[in-house]
């Protein structure tokens, strides 16, 4: 019988190199993967979810083998995530870490949830200002001024 | 004090400092002592009203006549190309060819802030649905400084529907600049939404919420009444056991500070009753016709006639 280590090791196996995000709030990891687009490239995507976690309680894992994402790329994840961490792999040693960062304004990802609002009136893309403050990323609509937390909105794929 | 407006947009009272707020109120009352019918010779306003108005529409075009300028426009937007699909960006970019300044009101919120990506020349809001109605909350501001002789320290009333009203959300915002004691009187399922209680609360405001006109009505400067519409309930029942509670009539204002004035942004649909037109206390008629000073004042100034 194989022992808990080992076992942990084949539930999220190591890459060869690409990026591994770590610390998003569990329930998040399929949303970040559509908007990343992480399905439309032909490299491997592995996502776990739900894994125990010291911080979070528990937490989802996105393994995205032979592709380093950009710090916007890795900004536009900050939203959905703003506890994630990037972990960029080369040879199965870790390169490069760093936390997400949450942007002052999110551009065309959103989709406002006022249905009275302009942008869902009018084929326009949709602006959302952030107020983080600290336990949760706030949003708020550039048309229609109404702040929504993240749980509240839907984002364009 | 010098401030310069020539070219903004005035799309949320929010956007506006307090050194800006109390600028268009001394224009306004300028203009109120001395017309100026020639300020705005060969300026052209486009009046863009994509939804029903009386008071806004009229005070808009009439302001921009006495100052000597022009108006295009419309008031029904099954008039223009609106009807035939044409997207509100292309609209006002086009208009924004033919006018100087184009004053709007459009059902859908944000519109406004849309319209003024699509052009260069100022848009004054006029109310994009629930959202901001600046201009309103502007020739508020300057009646109650001309009915009060001040704007700071005072105590204010805010009545009715104020979950949805915007002009009431716009006020409060306001009122901060000026620390004033707010009173919200709703009932409890249309009472001022938290996100303004919270910026109040950063802002040190004082306030607090009452079920009854009579339980503030004594202690105000100010009592700002606001229609309560029937179909925001989803029980009539409700409705018809509350409705009368904020209906204010003249013997409710017995008691009243002598220098209390009631405001309201009118239509009234029975919330005040006619008694209270005769007393010393209703000032709504002359808020009105403020709106006529204020809007001149905002025109003069987007078009950089006066600062």
């Amino acid at each position: 019988m194989k022992n808990e280590k080992e076992i942990r090791a084949f539930k999220v196996f190591a890459i060869k190199k690409g990026t591994v995000i770590d610390h998003i709030p569990a329930g998040q990891a399929l949303k970040i993967i559509q908007v990343l687009k992480l399905f439309n490239n032909e490299k491997i995507v592995t996502t776990g979810q739900n894994f125990p976690s010291k911080t979070l309680g528990k937490k989802d894992i996105i393994k995205v083998e032979d592709r380093e994402l950009t710090p916007e790329e890795a900004n536009r994840v900050a939203i959905l995530a703003p506890t994630a961490t990037i972990n960029i792999i080369r040879n199965f040693e870790l390169a490069k870490k760093f936390h997400v960062t949450i942007p002052d304004m999110v551009e065309k990802l959103i989709i406002c949830p006022n249905p009275k609002c302009i942008t869902n009136n009018e084929l326009m893309s949709t602006i959302f200002y952030t107020k983080n403050n600290n336990t949760e990323v706030k949003l708020q609509c550039r048309y229609c001024e109404k702040t929504f937390s993240q749980n509240d909105i839907q984002y364009r794929v | 004090m010098a401030t310069n407006l020539t070219g903004r947009d005035i799309i949320s009272i929010k956007e506006l400092s307090k050194n800006e707020i109390l600028s268009v109120l001394k224009n306004a009352k300028q203009l109120k002592k001395e017309p100026q019918p020639q300020l705005l010779k060969n300026k052209v306003m486009a009046s863009c009203f994509f939804e029903p108005s009386t008071r806004t529409r009229l005070s808009f075009e009439s302001a921009m006549q006495h100052l000597g300028g022009s108006v295009v426009g419309f008031a029904d937007p099954g008039v223009t190309s609106t009807k035939k699909g044409e997207t509100l960006f292309d609209s006002i970019k086009i208009i924004g060819q033919y006018a100087d300044v184009i004053a709007m009101r459009h059902p859908i919120e944000g519109a406004a802030r849309r319209a003024s990506e699509a052009t260069d020349k100022p848009i004054l809001n006029g109310g994009d649905g629930a959202n901001q109605h600046p201009t309103q909350t502007l020739l508020d501001l300057f009646t109650i400084q001309e009915c009060q002789k001040k704007l700071e320290g005072l105590d204010v009333a805010l009545v009715g529907d104020l979950k949805y009203g915007r002009t009431t959300h716009s006020l409060a915002q306001a009122l901060v600049h000026f620390g004033a004691r707010l009173y919200f009187v709703a009932p409890d399922s249309l009472q001022m939404p938290n996100y303004i209680c919270e910026e109040l609360k950063e802002r040190k405001i004082k306030f607090s919420f009452h079920q009854k006109i009579e339980e503030v009505v004594n202690k105000v400067d100010i009592l700002y009444m606001t229609r309560i519409q029937g179909e925001r309930f989803a029980d009539q029942m409700e409705y018809e056991k509350i409705k009368n509670i904020f209906i204010l009539k003249g013997k409710k204002l017995l008691k009243a500070r002598p220098n209390l004035r009631v405001l309201h942004p009118l239509p009234r649909v029975g919330e005040i009753d006619t008694d209270v037109d005769k007393t010393k206390h209703a000032y709504y008629f002359e808020q009105a016709e403020n709106g006529l000073y204020a809007r001149q004042a905002l025109l003069a100034m987007v078009l950089g006639k006066m600062n």
